[in-house]
């Protein structure tokens, strides 16, 4: 019996079944994006200010509930601190040399939406959606890496379904927020809470194409 | 057959080993395969831009300029944000005396709106209470008043104002960072403090003195 065309046939499955596979898991943003850390002109560290010092993300990035950009701090923000603390560091020359000068520090910008989508930081933050959903925890990371996809898919996962997310408006900024340490207590008072935050704030399910391409 | 299975395990084995799995950290920015359209030529708040000599797209306002905004509501009416008038600048105009009192309306809303700020932006080095004890006192921040002190507490209500918006001695100024109408709830909460550390026990209503009275 010729076993040649049967051998082709596994062949063709094999090489297509794996070109598929490769596609699927490696052209998606979850591949391309996440885990994306540049390296910082400052060794600036989330874990020690946020985490252990315990400063709220407002502090620095003030902008974050009154605009669509949440603003890089100026690097006179750093200085509020860094004037006493650190004064000499070296690890702290190009702040000091920015404020000194009016250059400002380039920060490498790691999570960037194209520019045909239209974001806004506001209407998320003031509507009780925390940034640990599109940014992750943050307050754990010594570097800043991309942690979540934010592509289109991501987006809609949560705009279809946004009452498994909202939180009240004073944890916005809380990443490591529960509404319970048990896991099955949380996702019930989620599950009934958000609803209830949903109907209260007359928050609204957006999917038209409108809302994010406009 | 065999080789070719062979060949396949060592590409399927090279490309896992040079692309790595999803969510690994990468220093390499994120490919983008038609970029035409994701970067387009505009504007994007804080990034650099050719077009200025200085390099930056977010200029600073030239000095004068007077942003579009609402007025801001106080108790002597309207006033907007560029007017000289002491919700702006904590003083009496033309003079440089302080405002003795709050020019906002003192309401619950804006004492609850003052802590949750004085919590953001002034707790880290004044602490929860305002004595002083934040995070940063242990860890290098030598002076940090003490906002009980008899002399901020006699201090009228324009003064902290001002310290706010433009800082004093190794305490920078917020006006960037605070709106106005922000900055006088700050002001009514550190009077909020100011007072609950200086009461005693016949203030407090009769019900609350009582079950502190029956603590031992
Ligand atoms: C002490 C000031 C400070 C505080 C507090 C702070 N940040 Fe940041 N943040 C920075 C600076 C400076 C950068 C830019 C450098 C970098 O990316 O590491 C940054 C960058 C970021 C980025 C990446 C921005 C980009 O380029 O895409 C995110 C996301 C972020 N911060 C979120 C948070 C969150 C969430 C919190 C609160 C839990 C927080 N930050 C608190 C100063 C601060
Ligand atoms: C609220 C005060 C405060 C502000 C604002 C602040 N820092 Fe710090 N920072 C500190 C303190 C306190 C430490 C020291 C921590 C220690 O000694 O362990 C520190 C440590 C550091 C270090 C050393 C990091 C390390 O791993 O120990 C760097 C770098 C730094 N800060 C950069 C910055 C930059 C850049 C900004 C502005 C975006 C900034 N800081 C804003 C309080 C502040
Ligand atoms: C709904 C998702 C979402 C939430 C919630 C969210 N962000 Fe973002 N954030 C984004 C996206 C998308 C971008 C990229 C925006 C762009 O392209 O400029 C971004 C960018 C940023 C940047 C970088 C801006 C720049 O241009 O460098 C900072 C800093 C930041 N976010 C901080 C925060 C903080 C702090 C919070 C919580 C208070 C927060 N974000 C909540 C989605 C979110
Ligand atoms: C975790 C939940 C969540 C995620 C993730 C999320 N959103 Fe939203 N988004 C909301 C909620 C809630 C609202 C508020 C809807 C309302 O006010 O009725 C909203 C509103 C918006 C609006 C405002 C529309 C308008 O008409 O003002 C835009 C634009 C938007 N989202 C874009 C995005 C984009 C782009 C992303 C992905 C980067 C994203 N969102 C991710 C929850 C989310
Ligand atoms: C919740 C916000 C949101 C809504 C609603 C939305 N999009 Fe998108 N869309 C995005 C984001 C974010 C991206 C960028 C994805 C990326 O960069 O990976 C995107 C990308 C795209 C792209 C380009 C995809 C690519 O990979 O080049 C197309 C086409 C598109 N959207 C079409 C639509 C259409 C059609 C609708 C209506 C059915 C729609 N979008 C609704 C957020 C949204
Ligand atoms: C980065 C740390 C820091 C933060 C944040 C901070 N302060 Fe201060 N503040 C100081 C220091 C340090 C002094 C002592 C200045 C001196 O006498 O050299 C001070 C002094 C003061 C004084 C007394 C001024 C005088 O005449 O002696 C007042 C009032 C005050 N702060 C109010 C505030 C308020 C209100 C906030 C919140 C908006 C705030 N501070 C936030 C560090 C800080």
């Amino acid at each position: 019996m010729n076993r040649l065309p049967l051998m082709i046939l596994v062949g063709l499955l094999l090489v297509g079944g794996g070109v598929v596979a490769g596609v699927w898991y490696y052209f998606t943003p979850k591949y391309t994006r996440v885990g994306y850390q540049p390296l910082q002109p400052v060794a600036f560290s989330h874990k020690v200010h946020v985490d252990q010092l315990g400063l709220d993300c407002r502090y620095c990035h003030h902008d974050v509930e009154r605009a669509w950009f949440s603003n890089i701090p100026a690097s006179s923000t750093c200085m509020n601190c860094h004037n006493q603390v650190l004064k000499d560091d070296p690890r702290l020359a190009l702040v000091r040399e920015s404020v000194a000068t009016g250059r400002p520090i380039p920060w490498v910008q790691v999570h960037k939406v194209p520019d045909y989508v239209y974001f806004n930081h506001a209407v998320h933050v003031n509507r009780g959606v925390s940034c640990v959903e599109c940014h992750g925890r943050v307050d754990q990371m010594d570097e800043v890496y991309h942690a979540k996809p934010l592509s289109m898919a991501f987006c809609l996962d949560c705009h279809r379904d946004p009452a498994s997310f909202l939180r009240p408006l004073d944890k916005v900024t809380d990443l490591a927020w529960r509404w319970s340490v048990d896991p099955a207590e949380h996702a019930r008072q989620q599950r009934t809470q958000g609803r209830w935050l949903m109907e209260h704030w007359r928050v609204e399910s957006l999917q038209n194409c409108s809302a994010c391409h406009r | 057959m065999r080789y070719f299975l062979l060949i396949y395990a060592l590409v399927v084995g090279i490309v896992v080993a040079i692309a790595g799995c999803r969510g690994s950290l990468s220093r390499k920015p994120p490919i983008e395969v038609f970029p035409d359209m994701d970067r387009q030529l505009k504007l994007r708040p804080q990034q650099p831009n050719g077009f200025f000599p200085n390099g930056i797209s977010s200029q600073p306002p030239v000095p004068g300029t007077i942003r579009r905004s609402l007025p801001i509501q106080t108790l002597s009416g309207p006033v907007y944000p560029f007017e000289d008038a002491p919700v702006n600048t904590g003083r009496w105009p033309g003079v440089t005396n302080f405002v003795e009192l709050n020019p906002l309306a003192v309401s619950g809303a804006l004492l609850r709106r003052g802590q949750e700020r004085f919590g953001i932006y002034c707790a880290p080095c004044h602490g929860p209470a305002g004595d002083g004890n934040g995070v940063t006192r242990k860890l290098g921040m030598a002076v940090v008043a003490n906002l009980h002190d008899p002399r901020i507490v006699e201090m009228p209500d324009g003064e902290i104002f001002h310290v706010i918006s433009h800082g004093r001695n190794l305490m920078q100024g917020y006006a960037a960072q605070i709106p106005v109408e922000d900055r006088w709830a700050i002001v009514a909460y550190v009077r909020v403090l100011q007072r609950s550390w200086l009461g005693s026990l016949e203030d407090l209503p009769l019900h609350l003195r009582q079950s502190l009275e029956r603590q031992p």
